[in-house]
């Protein structure tokens, strides 16, 4: 037994042995295996991994850039960003969410729309994440969240900028406003610039020159843990702030013209008739464009889009008005270019004009009709029959085709979005558009700037500077140095045939029977200029219009187109006594609507914008032309 | 009898202490890396650092204390670990059948104990005492009782369900009739019977989310964000580490809680990501000694007991550095097996530290016992 079990130990030691040698091979060999896969992982696929690991680490975040703002020509701030506060709250630090919400809806009067709100966004939120609890915070609120924070822990007060318009509805219609950025918006951009951007140019300077207005955005690396949290900046590209924009609008101007429409909505817009920049554009009434910043509410946006004198709508480049009157300088030129009259031709006009074989009466606006009158006399007296005739004999092709070269019927080019073309009717047109034939009463309308005409303010005084320059043109334009579409001048075949026009227009405001003498009176300038009347409503054919029996929203439309300083053909203006801007040149379109006569009152309102340009002050107030209270 | 130059300069280990010095000199080390690499999986916690030191302490008290048991007392209450373990099990089993869910622990009021981890030392124990005084190679009744004493605990352990530890038992207990001398044909005959049995085991044994973990692997981006993100952040650890490694202390995925269980069973990635394939290299070197100098251990031991339980416990060791590195570098599925002696916790390490101590006892009682017999 003890032998067998010597002989059976020595057996089994030596099975044994040979099976450890195996199993040390086979331990070799796995092992082996293990680490050549390590290597496969750790220098094979190395750099794979490292960008991997790279991946999860290091997050982008893009910094978006402080946005331009927007001055006007002497640096007054038109939009500015401005430090607004709000709360926020980061979950992981409130030790009792909902005792923490109570007090913060008591603190600052939250309803429970807002408070459902911040507690949905917290759901979906990372507990580290900061969700915001009101913004803007008023100085109370502000004050009350700083007296119980020993009781909020986990809420912050966050400044941040806001975007903020000084003026509120004064220029609301040129800068225009930015609101939350839409995908809409985005589609327009480069998105990768506009990740962390939240506001957009919607309307105006703001959204024209967006892009230049945003900036670019930066970036920075930074590395994160895996619940996102941010550990630290590892690389910074510091964003490009957007430009500084400042306009060539004065904003005093613009306040003296906004004033001087009164109670009348409408639109005025002045341009320096030296390189077309806008000097001041109103369109009245206006509306607070900080309400469309941080999402405009409800009952504000309702309340706009209902008011029959339709705030949010552009009058000036978007609103077209038949011209009227305001285009018979430009129809007297054509007919001197056409050889259809000269300077000197005579016509003797009735109190109607009537075309052969028709029984329609085209009346004058005077009923006892002008009597003898030349072109001079026609334009300064603002004279139907002889520009009915004129228009007769011209035909509504040349009309149409000498208007365009005055930029009507196309957008003027200002730099602002938005803007209409206007028409200027022609047979193709009519055809095009009604499939129906023109029919020469139509021509005759057309002369005197009624019937299917329009036009917008801003390319009224586009003409208006196109005049006083001799036919040099130039595009209108907020932003000096913006580039611009290039331009034809009008050329004439007699460079005199300005001074026939312009003469006619001085004589509007200087000559015995003008229609606009009334504003000449106590000028130390001179104006030259034209009256005109878009009807509102049609009188018919045995009717008169009488103002007295119709309701105000019914009485005509009043403008008047002009320039200054002006003087009698052949001399030039004498430098402006006690003007601030000796070299000063102003073009001005005045539309006052249901304003009733261009004479008595839209050149009144021109007269007050172009003295507070040339002389720096209203004639007739003592008072300065002041910096506009910001505000209110 | 031949003696390795550190048995002789530190002789007094083996003679007081009965140590085997080369063994405790390579546990050591691991030991070190090990809390090296679990102080930074941590986020540099000295707190944890402590509690581990603390674990390491007790684990190698334990090793001396079970290094002095000589083989023949391990042997002789063999059956009664075996038996004891077994009926825990099944206590283990019905305590979870009644509470519904997976059931590890038996809660003995002071101390939670694991009946499972005490199977990994119990069933090779047995299988060895079985098969100690029986003919080599074993007969195929032997083999059968064998296989019943490896399958009854290992299925036990499986249901709970704990297929890594099902695993650790099943494999020492089998490597016992390994050593033992198992006729080729019949291992044969077994793995084949195993291949059959996979498509069984896969459609009624295994549960839904094991099946989960095996597809995983094969696949780890069907599910990137479930049960395929330890595996897929496990290999970025690994594969950013490179050839010599982020430092220590600098391992992002680990510092950066990508990676997810970084202080336990997947500390390996954290130590390849910091160390790279340099360190990964000794890391597996200092493994592959330990389980040769267990081999060798079982190869010296005086009776057929001690070298089949010695044997059997260097295999196992094996099988516990295999599954686990295969497992966080993407080549086995996961399974819940630490690495031994650098994984933080306590519960395997005091299992491998006794296994250690038998191992030592085996070593140092080499020639006692021979004589004796």
């Amino acid at each position: 037994m003890h032998v067998d079990s010597a002989l059976g130990n020595a057996h089994s030691r030596a099975v044994l042995v040979r099976r450890v040698l195996i199993a040390a091979l086979i331990c070799v060999l796995a092992l082996s295996a293990l680490l050549w896969r390590v290597a496969h992982l750790q220098v094979t696929q190395h750099s794979h991994f490292v960008s991997l690991a790279d991946q999860n680490r290091i997050r982008t975040v893009i910094v978006p850039p402080p946005r331009g703002r927007i001055m006007d020509r002497n640096g007054l701030l038109l939009a500015d960003n401005q430090p607004s506060f709000q709360a926020e709250i980061v979950a992981e630090d409130v030790p009792e969410m909902s005792a923490t919400l109570g007090l913060l809806q008591r603190l600052l009067s939250l309803e429970e729309g807002d408070l459902a709100r911040i507690e949905k966004t917290l759901k979906r939120s990372r507990s580290f994440d900061s969700v915001t609890i009101k913004l803007n915070l008023s100085e109370d609120e502000i004050a009350r969240l700083a007296a119980y924070r020993p009781w909020l822990p986990g809420v912050e007060v966050v400044p941040r900028l806001t975007r903020v318009y000084p003026y509120k509805s004064l220029v609301s219609h040129v800068v225009g406003y930015v609101g939350r950025i839409s995908e809409n918006d985005l589609k327009q951009v480069d998105e990768t610039d506009y990740r962390g951007t939240t506001h957009f140019g919607k309307t105006g300077i703001e959204r024209y020159y967006e892009a230049r207005l945003h900036g670019r955005a930066g970036q920075q690396k930074v590395e994160v843990d895996a619940y996102g949290r941010v550990l630290r900046v590892l690389e910074e590209t510091p964003p490009v702030p957007g430009e500084d924009l400042r306009l060539s609008l004065d904003i005093r101007l613009q306040a003296v013209a906004e004033a001087a429409l009164g109670d009348y909505n409408g639109s005025i817009v002045a341009l320096d008739a030296r390189n077309g920049e806008v000097l001041a554009l109103v369109s009245k009434p206006g509306f607070d464009a900080n309400l469309f910043v941080n999402g405009i509410s409800q009952a504000n946006y309702d309340a706009l889009i209902k008011d029959p004198a339709r705030p949010l709508f552009n009058r000036a480049i978007t609103a077209t008005y038949p011209p009227g009157s305001t285009i018979k300088p430009v129809m007297g030129l054509a007919g001197l270019e056409h050889g259809l009259i000269t300077p000197d031709t005579r016509m003797f006009a009735g109190p109607y004009y009537q075309l052969p074989n028709q029984d329609h009466k085209y009346r004058d606006w005077k009923k006892s009709g002008h009597g003898w009158v030349d072109l001079n006399l026609a334009l300064a007296q603002s004279c139907d029959v002889y520009f009915y005739d004129l228009a007769y004999k011209m035909g509504i092709d040349r009309m149409h085709a000498f208007l365009r070269d005055f930029g009507l019927g196309e957008p003027s080019g200002v730099d602002l979005p938005g803007e209409s073309a206007g028409l200027v009717p022609s047979r193709d047109w009519k055809r095009a558009t009604r499939n129906q034939a023109w029919f020469p009463g139509e021509t005759l309308i057309a002369g005197i700037g009624q019937g299917y005409m329009l036009s917008t303010p801003m390319q009224l005084a586009d003409m208006t500077a196109t005049l006083m320059r001799g036919g040099q043109r130039l595009r209108p334009h907020l932003l000096p140095g913006a580039a611009q579409a290039p331009v034809e001048d009008v050329v004439l075949r007699n460079p005199r045939y300005w001074d026939a026009a312009r003469q006619g227009m001085f004589d509007v405001v200087n000559g015995k029977t003008g229609t606009a003498r009334r504003i000449a009176e106590g000028v130390p300038y001179q104006i030259a200029g034209k009256t005109g009347t878009a009807q509102v409503f049609t009188v018919r054919q045995n009717e008169s219009y009488d103002a007295k029996k119709l309701k105000r929203e019914l009485h005509d439309h009043a403008l008047f187109v002009g320039y200054a300083p002006a003087a009698p053909a052949g001399s030039e203006p004498p430098p402006v006594p006690e003007a601030s801007r000796s070299d000063a040149r102003i073009a001005v379109a005045v539309i006052a609507e249901n304003g009733g006569s261009g004479s008595g009152t839209a050149a009144p309102i021109a007269r007050k914008v172009m003295d507070a340009w040339l002389l720096g002050r209203v004639v007739g107030s003592t008072a300065p032309v002041g910096v506009p209270s910001r505000g209110e | 009898m031949r003696r390795g130059s550190l048995d002789t300069r530190a002789g007094w280990l083996t003679r007081w202490l009965r140590l085997d010095p080369f063994m405790l000199f390579l546990l050591l080390l691991v030991t070190l890396i090990g809390l090296g690499v679990g102080y930074s999986a941590s986020g540099a916690s000295v707190e944890q650092l402590t509690r581990q030191g603390i674990r390491y302490g007790l684990a190698f008290a334990l090793m001396l204390a079970v290094a002095y048991v000589p083989p023949r007392f391990l042997r002789a209450w063999a059956p009664w670990f075996y038996g004891v373990g077994l009926l825990l099990l099944i206590a283990v089993d019905v305590a979870g059948e009644i509470g519904k869910g997976a059931q590890r622990w038996l809660d003995l009021g002071v101390v939670r104990f694991q009946p499972s981890e005490l199977m990994k030392l119990a069933v090779p124990m047995m299988v060895a005492w079985y098969l100690a005084d029986r003919p080599t190679p074993p007969r195929l009744l032997d083999v059968f009782v064998a296989l019943l004493l490896i399958g009854v605990p290992m299925v036990l352990v499986m249901i709970q369900p704990d297929l890594g530890t099902a695993l650790l038992v099943g494999s020492a207990g089998f490597f016992v009739l390994f050593l033992a001398g198992l006729p080729w044909r019949m291992l044969f005959g077994f793995a084949l019977m195993a291949a059959a049995a996979v498509p069984v085991m896969w459609s009624y044994v295994m549960h839904d989310y094991q099946r989960q973990r095996v597809l995983t692997l094969f696949d780890p981006e069907r599910d990137p964000l479930g049960t395929g993100y330890h595996i897929i952040q496990s290999k970025i650890a690994i594969g950013s580490g490179g050839l010599y490694g982020k430092g220590w202390l600098q391992g992002t995925q680990a510092h950066l809680d990508f990676l997810p269980e970084g202080t336990t069973d997947f500390i390996l990635a954290v130590f390849a990501e910091e160390f790279g394939l340099m360190g990964v290299a000794v890391l597996l070197a200092l493994y592959l000694l330990i389980i040769l100098r267990g081999l060798f251990v079982a190869t010296q031991a005086a009776s057929s007991f001690g070298r089949l339980l010695a044997g059997a416990i260097g295999l196992t060791f094996f099988v516990y550095v295999f599954v686990n590195a295969g497992m966080v570098a993407g080549l086995l599925p996961v399974v819940g097996v630490p690495l031994p002696l650098v994984s933080y916790g306590g519960t395997s390490l005091v299992t491998l530290m006794i296994g250690f101590g038998i191992l030592m006892s085996i070593h140092s009682h080499r020639g006692i016992l021979g004589r004796a017999h």
